[in-house]
């Protein structure tokens, strides 16, 4: 070893690029996962962009009940209830449910819905056509409003999967938005 | 590596002609801080594990004291949390692994005939940090709120959304203990690539110098994710991010998936190097070479690369699809392979031996046992439909206990008792070490054993309370934890007694049977050795 700082540097080099890299794969894990999660539905994701409907063979052999539960966030003072609480529906067939949210608290407060399918595999095969969770809700002291939310089930659906559950939670984001908060406060 | 002869080009016995003897080593705490030497390094590193191991053993006593008997007795739940969480983070960042550091920093020069590390400074550094980084995690349990309560896992939203504001606290001693282990990692890898003595070729090198270059490579891949992980969690809590908030589109569960990304190499980071260290031992006490050198290398390389696609089996129950469940269920059975490979190359080097039974061995034996016990409960877990009925049960604390405690700490016992009187240059105080052995070895039984029944029962960890059938062993438990707590008062006499340089003098081979370069240097070793590099034929 005629020069060992050199050789040393070399490797050092590029360990601490595979360190660098490796704190990058970390962060790059967080896009990587939400690809993954919305190509195959896993982890109950359902997409969040609206799909066109296209008319479609109605496979009336077929019955799916899809549920729906309402869950309100630790601290989020809204009311918040589905109007039907279990639909029967042959895949392919469009279904409108009505949420209704209610804010007694004496401000006005910005509201984010994230739905959840379960069993996660279900997830994929729930397409929306309209629903409240696509955008956020800005509701003043005590005002009241139905949120719709049309959607039809993938006649893809595998044969098995007869019965799933859809929950929407909701946050309250109106830390994250004070600007929609003032324009209606 | 089994035949190992060598030929000193001044080193041994004549080295104190040396130039670098002309310094005199300095006296007092400047010696310690201002040390670049790998021996002082790892004397350090050593005397600090064993500081942080007693301190993470007095936190699990208070658990066991309050679980002694059902219903809340010492502690409230909330400061029973902080004591879980900060016990394991202690015993894995601050006992384990600074404990493996330091015979790292010892042994690695000294077995392939290195003068030194190769980064003597940035060595004295990736130690120094680790006392602040221990003072600020343990500093935060006396601040207002308490200390980080969620579980060593830190799963989100406990360590987000329902943590305190010494989160930060958390987080930043994480980054310093992460950035300690990289660059130790760093030293390691370096010095074996470039400082290896003429002759000791990559298939030579003894087993312990390979399992921590396996481990240094996992640590330089995993270190930096975890410093993400703790890194997403600060800028989750303080600075309004949504990576693990749902709220604003993030998932919790994406922080499972990324903090056991790192976790399950971890896991064998902590385990790798105690191979290593038996894979030395056994071979001595049998005055046998190692049986299946070879098969060992690839045996602990096949476990590190597998280690990375295994992680999911730590959330079978996040509601994975059955796909992947089989996938994780099956990738971790297959880890059992390479695992078993090592236990029977272990037991074949034992075969036809002539065994001895000194402390060094006594260890390596009580590890070979106990450690499959650990490894028989992990293919339990594996098993997904089972993991439902085991996941967050004493099952599981009894698992990593069996593969960590009587694994991974019973190998650095081992390694201890086997090396330290190449390091002082005096025979140990060998009755205390039989005491620490035996009371060591029935005691820890008495602990983890029973919590395999609780956890099948269904009790679950992390509570401070239980339902009343669990009562009798959790006595039980609790009895046998205050005896493995006590039991460790011997070895820390045993280690002072060692450092104040009492007992036999030992000859330059130790252990009849020992083979390697560090075994042909005096005792005590040297503060210089190798600097002329042996020549390994």
């Amino acid at each position: 070893m005629a020069n060992p700082q050199g050789q040393h540097n070399k490797i050092i080099i590029k360990l601490v690029a595979v360190v660098l890299g490796m704190f990058g794969f970390g962060f790059a894990l967080v896009p990587l996962y939400d690809v993954f999660c919305d190509l195959t539905g896993l982890n109950g994701r359902t997409s969040n962009k609206a799909v066109v409907y296209e008319v479609m063979d109605i496979d009336e052999s077929r019955l799916i009940t899809v549920e729906f539960i309402t869950h309100i966030s630790k601290g989020m003072p809204w009311q918040f209830e589905v109007q039907t609480q279990q639909v029967k529906v042959h895949p392919g067939q469009v279904e409108q449910i009505n949420f209704i949210a209610k804010n007694p608290s004496g401000r006005t407060i910005v509201g984010q819905a994230v739905p959840s399918v379960s069993p996660g595999t279900a997830a994929i095969y729930l397409n929306k056509i309209e629903c409240f969770c696509f955008e956020q809700q800005v509701l003043t002291a005590g005002q009241q409003i139905a949120m719709p939310m049309r959607f039809y089930v993938d006649p893809q659906i595998p044969k098995d999967m007869t019965y799933f559950t859809v929950q929407y939670t909701l946050y309250d984001v109106s830390a994250d938005n004070p600007t929609l908060v003032q324009n209606r406060g | 590596m089994t035949s190992l002869s060598t030929e000193h080009q001044g080193s041994g016995h004549d080295d104190h002609h040396d130039d670098h003897h002309e310094h005199a080593i300095p006296k007092g705490i400047k010696r310690w801080l201002y040390t670049t030497n790998h021996k002082d390094i790892g004397t350090l590193y050593l005397w600090f594990a064993f500081i942080m191991f007693l301190t993470g053993g007095a936190m699990a006593m208070v658990i066991r004291a309050e679980l002694f008997q059902p219903g809340l007795q010492i502690v409230e739940p909330g400061f029973f949390n902080q004591m879980t969480t900060v016990h394991g983070l202690i015993m894995v960042f601050g006992a384990v692994m600074p404990a493996f550091t330091g015979l790292a920093n010892w042994l690695v020069p000294m077995m392939i005939g290195a003068p030194d590390m190769a980064l003597p400074r940035m060595n004295n550094w990736s130690f120094w940090i680790l006392p602040f980084a221990f003072s600020i995690l343990l500093a935060s349990l006396f601040m207002e709120g308490g200390g980080p309560a969620f579980g060593w896992t830190f799963y989100a939203p406990l360590s987000t959304t329902y943590s305190n504001d010494n989160t930060a606290l958390f987080v930043f001693s994480v980054h310093m203990m992460g950035a300690s282990s990289i660059m130790g990692a760093i030293n390691v890898i370096v010095t074996i690539f470039n400082m290896r003595a003429p002759g000791m070729t990559w298939m030579k090198m003894p087993l312990f110098v390979w399992t921590w270059l396996i481990t240094a490579f996992l640590l330089i891949a995993v270190m930096p994710v975890l410093a993400g992980a703790v890194t997403m969690v600060l800028t989750d809590k303080f600075f309004g991010t949504s990576f693990f908030d749902a709220a604003g589109g993030g998932d919790p569960v994406m922080f499972q998936h990324i903090f056991w990304f790192f976790g399950h190499p971890e896991v064998y980071i902590m385990i790798l190097p105690a191979f290593g260290i038996i894979s030395a031992i056994v071979p001595t006490f049998s005055r046998k070479p190692l049986f299946g050198y070879a098969s060992m290398v690839y045996a602990t390389t096949s476990i590190a690369l597998l280690s990375f696609i295994v992680w999911a089996h730590h959330m079978f129950t996040t509601g994975m699809p059955v796909f992947a469940e089989m996938f994780f269920m099956l990738a971790t059975m297959l880890i059992s392979v390479p695992t078993g490979v090592k236990i029977f190359n272990w037991v074949a080097t034992m075969w036809r031996g002539s065994l001895s039974f000194e402390v060094p061995m006594l260890f390596a034996l009580a590890f070979i046992v106990l450690f499959t016990i650990g490894g028989l409960s992990g293919l339990m877990l594996a098993i997904t439909p089972l993991d439902f009925q085991y996941h967050d049960t004493y099952f599981v604390v009894a698992h990593f206990h069996y593969v960590l405690v009587t694994g991974a700490i019973f190998s650095i016992m081992a390694a201890v008792y086997y090396w330290l009187p190449k390091w002082t240059g005096k025979m140990f105080d060998i009755t205390l070490a039989k005491w620490h052995f035996w009371c060591s070895l029935i005691s820890v039984n008495v602990l983890f054993f029973p919590m395999h029944f609780v956890g099948l029962a269904g009790m679950p960890r992390r509570i401070p309370d239980y339902a009343l059938q669990f009562a009798d062993f959790n006595k039980w438990i609790s009895l046998g934890g205050f005896a493995f707590g006590l039991s460790q008062l011997i070895f820390l006499a045993l280690l002072i007694k060692a450092c104040r340089k009492q007992g036999d003098p030992v000859s330059s081979q130790v252990w009849e049977g020992a083979e390697g370069l560090e075994w042909e240097i005096p005792s005590p070793a040297p503060y210089h050795t190798f600097e002329t590099p042996p020549v390994v034929k």
